[in-house]
């Protein structure tokens, strides 16, 4: 399976080629360089973090990818189409931050949400709600309502409502940023198992370094004013990744070039 | 429930004690009039029963329009001319019929106020400035004019009803159908969502609290508007027809009973207006 899947990679392309992107925000207080000379590839199956302060256009890079915003410069292809196009296409599942759920829906209601709006017939929502479901490990719970769940488990929620109609990129902004240290654990497992069954790219922003490494693939370091890469680390570590490797001397390595970087990133404007 | 009623019966009997000073005070003078003219001495058991018992009292005693309210409702056939029921009833199909043509209008235009950026910018000031205008002064001319052009019967009283009703929920409206927020708009536009659907599927829904709560206001402004739009055109059916007749002849009793009628009228269309709240927050899952 994941043989197959590096080989149409391989043909396909990259899955998002960012070159000299640049974003300027016009604001009260005149123009803000949100985005500045941005150039990133991100392959199929990439599991990629972008991880800086705040200010540092992480999530607005996400949401350039996601044609949420319009980049004023460069380009930005997302499967080789304008992120327009794309998100025409339904090329991706996004996450907020806050799980987001209908509080008048019910869980599967919420997940069957994009299936509704997309036409998928009545027994194939059915279906795939209960495969996502079970997929993010909430079986049992499709008929409770959102406030009968706790944080963690809405926020499984609207990761399964984002994988529900299996679009081939998932782009995460701070999923697990309001939730405390040992649910997240637990959840960055978890995602990492789900990336492995269902061989997702995937976009992840977050402000943690431990979670950055421990996810990724691909880690970008960014910072702010304005926004811009400073590093991008391909991790050495295996796709296999148990809660322990990070002990590993090779994870504490990456883990110190990150917070190198971004304290770099940070020198510079003081 | 019986830790409510406590406080709930204690007030109502201090209202009806302070009420039933308040009558002997502002009858008395009648009373000490007439007993001047007699050449009678007043004692303070001939002031109690004389000032609760007038036919034509400034202020009616309590149990004076609960008969008068008794006698209306039930003291005679619902069709006659001095049926509570009678009145009531006429008051209320209008009132029903605007509220209906009122809210439909409050939120056809909310939808085009979030909707439409020109009916966003012009509106909204002029739904403010149709409420600055005193009702009173601006329900003869509707009737007049829609009257010249052969409309007569419940209408004109409904459009009265109408004009007061619309405003709160426009306002209400308005408020629930932009209360999503940016993330959940982007969660639809990540869709590709329709104008359509994200109305259907995100607005609407997110607009229901907010609908009830302007309805429950729009309903009671709808009464008033009859009511208002029943007096000053000398309408011969009708709680405000009620109260007009009753202020000719001075029949305090007959307004007062009337005044309830209509207060107890609104309140129960609240009421009505607020189960069907529960019923629908509840099958949304609003209601914990």
């Amino acid at each position: 399976m994941r043989g197959w899947m590096k080989d149409s990679a391989e043909k396909a392309g990259p899955v998002v080629e960012a070159r000299g992107l640049d974003l300027v925000f016009q604001t009260a207080d005149g123009p803000v360089q949100a985005l500045k000379d941005v150039n990133l590839t991100i392959d199929k199956g990439d599991f990629v973090s972008f991880i800086g302060p705040s200010g540092c256009g992480k999530t607005t890079f996400l949401r350039c990818i996601a044609a949420l915003e319009h980049p004023t410069g460069g380009s930005l292809t997302v499967n080789g189409m304008t992120p327009d196009e794309a998100r025409r296409k339904r090329a991706y599942g996004y996450v907020f931050q806050a799980a987001g759920l209908y509080p008048w829906r019910t869980i599967a209601g919420n997940i069957r949400l994009p299936l509704e709006i997309m036409g998928f017939a009545r027994d194939e929502q059915n279906r795939r709600v209960k495969d996502v479901l079970q997929l993010v490990d909430l079986e049992g719970f499709g008929g409770k309502f959102p406030w009968q769940l706790s944080g963690g488990m809405q926020q499984r929620a609207s990761i399964a409502r984002a994988l529900a109609f299996d679009a081939d990129i998932l782009l995460m902004d701070e999923p697990f940023g309001a939730l405390d240290e040992i649910v997240r654990d637990r959840l960055n497992e978890e995602l990492l198992k789900l990336w492995a069954r269902t061989g997702k790219t995937i976009g992840f922003v977050t402000h943690s370094i431990p979670e950055a490494v421990y996810l990724s693939t691909k880690i970008v370091v960014m910072s702010p004013r304005p926004g811009r890469i400073t590093d991008v680390i391909e991790s050495p570590l295996p796709r296999e990744r148990p809660l322990d490797i990070r002990d590993s001397r090779a994870f504490i390595e990456i883990a110190h070039r990150v917070r190198e970087g971004l304290r770099a990133g940070h020198g510079d404007e003081m | 429930m019986l830790r409510n009623l406590v406080p709930v019966l204690t007030v109502v009997l201090a209202i009806v004690g302070l009420w039933y000073l308040a009558a002997i005070w502002m009858n008395a003078t009648w009373v000490y009039d007439q007993a001047a003219r007699e050449g009678r001495e007043v004692m303070l058991v001939d002031l109690v029963t004389e000032t609760l018992h007038q036919e034509r009292p400034v202020l009616p005693a309590p149990h004076q329009v609960a008969k008068g309210l008794y006698d209306g409702f039930f003291g005679q056939k619902v069709t006659s001319k001095r049926s509570l029921v009678y009145h009531g009833w006429v008051t209320l199909s209008a009132t029903l019929l605007g509220f209906v043509m009122g809210s439909g209008l409050g939120i056809l235009l909310a939808v085009g106020i979030v909707y439409n950026r020109a009916m966003d910018m012009s509106v909204m000031p002029w739904a403010i400035a149709s409420q600055t205008i005193p009702i009173l002064a601006i329900a003869p001319m509707i009737i007049v004019v829609l009257n010249s052009m052969g409309v007569q019967g419940i209408v004109p009283k409904a459009i009265i009803s109408a004009y007061l009703s619309f405003f709160p929920v426009v306002v209400g409206m308005v408020k629930g159908l932009r209360a999503p927020d940016g993330m959940q708009l982007d969660l639809l536009r990540t869709y590709n969502a329709s104008g359509a659907q994200t109305f259907a599927k995100l607005r609407l829904p997110s607009s229901m609290p907010y609908l009830f709560a302007s309805l429950k206001v729009g309903v009671a402004a709808s009464l008033v508007g009859t009511i208002v739009g029943e007096l000053p055109t000398g309408a011969v059916a009708g709680l405000g027809s009620r109260l007009l007749s009753g202020s000719y002849y001075g029949q305090t009793v007959q307004i007062w009973a009337a005044l309830f009628a209509a207060a107890l009228l609104a309140a129960s269309l609240v009421a009505i207006i607020g189960l069907a709240e529960r019923i629908v927050l509840q099958r949304m899952g609003l209601v914990r």
